[in-house]
């Protein structure tokens, strides 16, 4: 017995051990950046001697300077814009057809919902170029809704919620049909606040995936007025590439916002991304 | 009398379900529609733009047949882009798969400070991959980065073109890790303690239990994150093109095939050979995944 608590007694402080370094490895490109972002560009790039921290003082006014050169509060009006109007075409369609295949009958349910699937198979770069060219013969290059056109409707939160809708018991429905609701308000005042936790879900994935994508910003965004964070990084790492502190202070700033978000809404996204898996 | 109550029934039934299959229809309306315009008809349409020239100033396609899968086919680029793309997947899903499902086990002990870690492991997943690019870049710096300080080394560990792909994979791994653990977690719960209590009666050591309960038990979370991380890999390019400059020298035996194809189609102009390109890489992907299917039958343990 002695034997076995001193055995798990090690156990236990090798994982300690190994969860700490794993905690240094994935917090020094973080740390790094926001130490690089304080320095002078002259320090950043001193290398005998070497400094880990700033020495002549914490330069946070690269940060003030960043803002103003590249426009931060365009980058992030931006970003904020194109992500709320994702959120919110994704699942007002997605939570509507999500009930349907959920829940109701109807004729060419079944090849409806496999084309769905289908979709969720097809890596999304061959939809790419005919995207580009609707966009642009659209006229909605350099504007919100160019940056929100792929994600107008998604077949992965018409998955996500149906299987929600799915689980609901089906009493649910029969009661809200002797009180006399026809089928739309059973959906509106019945089932639809029971899949909160999925559609928040879907929330946080749409948002999530909006913020992070790089290429299609890219592809619609011409000009760093319309831009999102992620292509205004790659527009200013292309410019001014060799100013290290000022590109970490970009960094940090394109990353805080979902970082706070983060930290706020934290079960909601582990959570959110534990129970639907999800395909990023 | 009873007769004609039965019919009234009846036709009251195909009248609620007429009323359904139209709310019906009209619920999967916006969404067909969309998937149709966004998604469907643009599949059709790369593959016919595939076997067209583009025409000066992105104007009018000019059918020219099998022209530019010949080009793509006999471009040394396309294969080495390919085979990048291939060595980047076998870095970035074995040590993102393995890493992530140890340390998902050891969150499952019991220890002090589990969602301290989680939330830790799970940071890279909410930034943008083009800010975490642009620091591990820095990092990487040959002249003033902090890995060749820290190693006292001088390693161009992304202009060197033998260890470039290693460096992108790296950045990979450290990106998903998190990602890969919080769906490892949810895998573990539904693992029946009951197991574990009868591999401890019959005196299993925790290595034991591993190999033994929690890798079979874990097989179906294990298959579903390989087979998206697999696709996910395939199609890398946030972090390649960030990382790698287009004058970078490690570029042609590092730049993944969805680079190649954004190269191709919006920098160079030439939208007939990239459709072409990217068929390719989605037959490419359709074709692992049927194998996958094939494989998941053979090594999936469900209940």
């Amino acid at each position: 017995m002695e034997a076995l608590t001193w055995n798990s007694k090690i156990k236990k402080i090798l994982i300690y051990v190994i969860l700490a370094i794993m905690v240094v490895v994935m917090m020094i490109p973080f740390v790094w950046m926001v130490l690089t972002a304080v320095k002078t560009n002259q320090e950043a790039i001193s290398v005998d001697p070497f400094y880990v921290f700033p020495h002549n003082g914490w330069h946070w006014e690269n940060f003030t300077k960043v803002w103003e050169n590249y426009n931060f509060l365009r980058l992030y009006g931006n970003t904020l814009l194109m992500i709320l109007l994702r959120i919110i075409c994704a699942v007002l369609t997605a939570t509507m057809a999500g009930y349907a295949f959920g829940r109701l009958e109807f004729p060419g349910k079944k090849i409806l919902f496999a084309l769905v699937l289908i979709q969720m198979m097809i890596p999304a770069q061959i939809f790419i170029i005919p995207q580009y060219i609707m966009v642009s013969k659209l006229g909605w290059m350099n504007s919100a809704l160019g940056l929100l056109f792929p994600g107008m409707v998604t077949a992965f939160g018409t998955y996500l919620l149906k299987t929600s809708y799915q689980s609901l018991p089906k009493e649910l429905e029969e009661a809200a049909k002797i009180d006399g609701c026809n089928v739309f308000q059973t959906f509106l005042y019945v089932m639809m606040p029971l899949t909160r936790s999925g559609m928040i879900s879907l929330g946080i994935f749409t948002a999530l995936f909006a913020f992070k994508d790089l290429m299609w910003p890219m592809i619609v965004c011409t000009n760093s007025e319309t831009t999102t964070l992620s292509a205004g990084l790659a527009k200013m790492q292309g410019q001014y590439g060799s100013d290290y502190p000022s590109m970490m202070a970009a960094a940090v700033l394109a990353v805080v916002p979902m970082v706070v978000i983060y930290i706020i809404f934290q079960k909601q996204f582990v959570e959110g991304i534990a129970t639907s898996g999800g395909k990023l | 009398m009873k007769e004609q109550e039965r019919i009234e029934k009846k036709s009251g039934i195909s009248k609620s379900r007429k009323k359904e299959a139209m709310w019906g229809l009209l619920f999967v309306a916006p969404t067909m529609l969309g998937l149709f315009v966004l998604n469907f008809y643009p599949m059709v349409n790369t593959v016919y733009q595939s076997f067209c020239k583009t025409g000066d100033f992105g104007r009018g396609n000019i059918f020219v047949g099998l022209a530019n899968y010949d080009a793509v086919i006999h471009d040394p680029t396309t294969w080495q882009a390919l085979w990048n793309t291939v060595k980047y997947a076998l870095i970035e899903v074995p040590f993102g798969v393995t890493i992530s499902m140890i340390l998902a086990v050891f969150l499952q002990q019991k220890i002090i400070g589990k969602s301290f870690f989680r939330t830790i492991f799970f940071l890279p997943m909410v930034c943008a991959p083009a800010a975490v690019a642009m620091v591990w870049k820095w990092l990487y710096n040959q002249q003033f980065g902090l890995l060749n300080h820290l190693f006292h080394s001088n390693t161009a560990w992304i202009s060197n073109p033998n260890i470039a792909w290693i460096s992108v994979g790296v950045i990979g791994v450290w990106s998903i890790i998190g990602y890969n653990m919080v769906l490892f977690i949810g895998g573990l719960q539904e693992i029946p303690k009951d197991y574990y209590e009868a591999a401890q009666l019959d005196g299993a050591s925790g290595i034991k239990q591993f190999f033994h309960v929690t890798v079979p038990l874990l097989s179906p979370t294990t298959f579903f994150i390989v087979q998206t991380r697999i696709i996910g890999a395939l199609t890398v390019f946030d972090l390649m093109f960030m990382v790698m400059d287009k004058t970078n020298l490690a570029l042609y035996k590092t730049q993944s095939i969805v680079y190649l194809f954004y190269t191709q189609a919006f920098t160079n102009g030439n939208r007939g050979y990239g459709a072409a390109t990217v068929t390719i890489l989605v037959v490419f992907i359709m074709i692992i995944t049927f194998i996958l299917q094939k494989l998941e039958k053979r090594f999936v343990h469900y209940n």
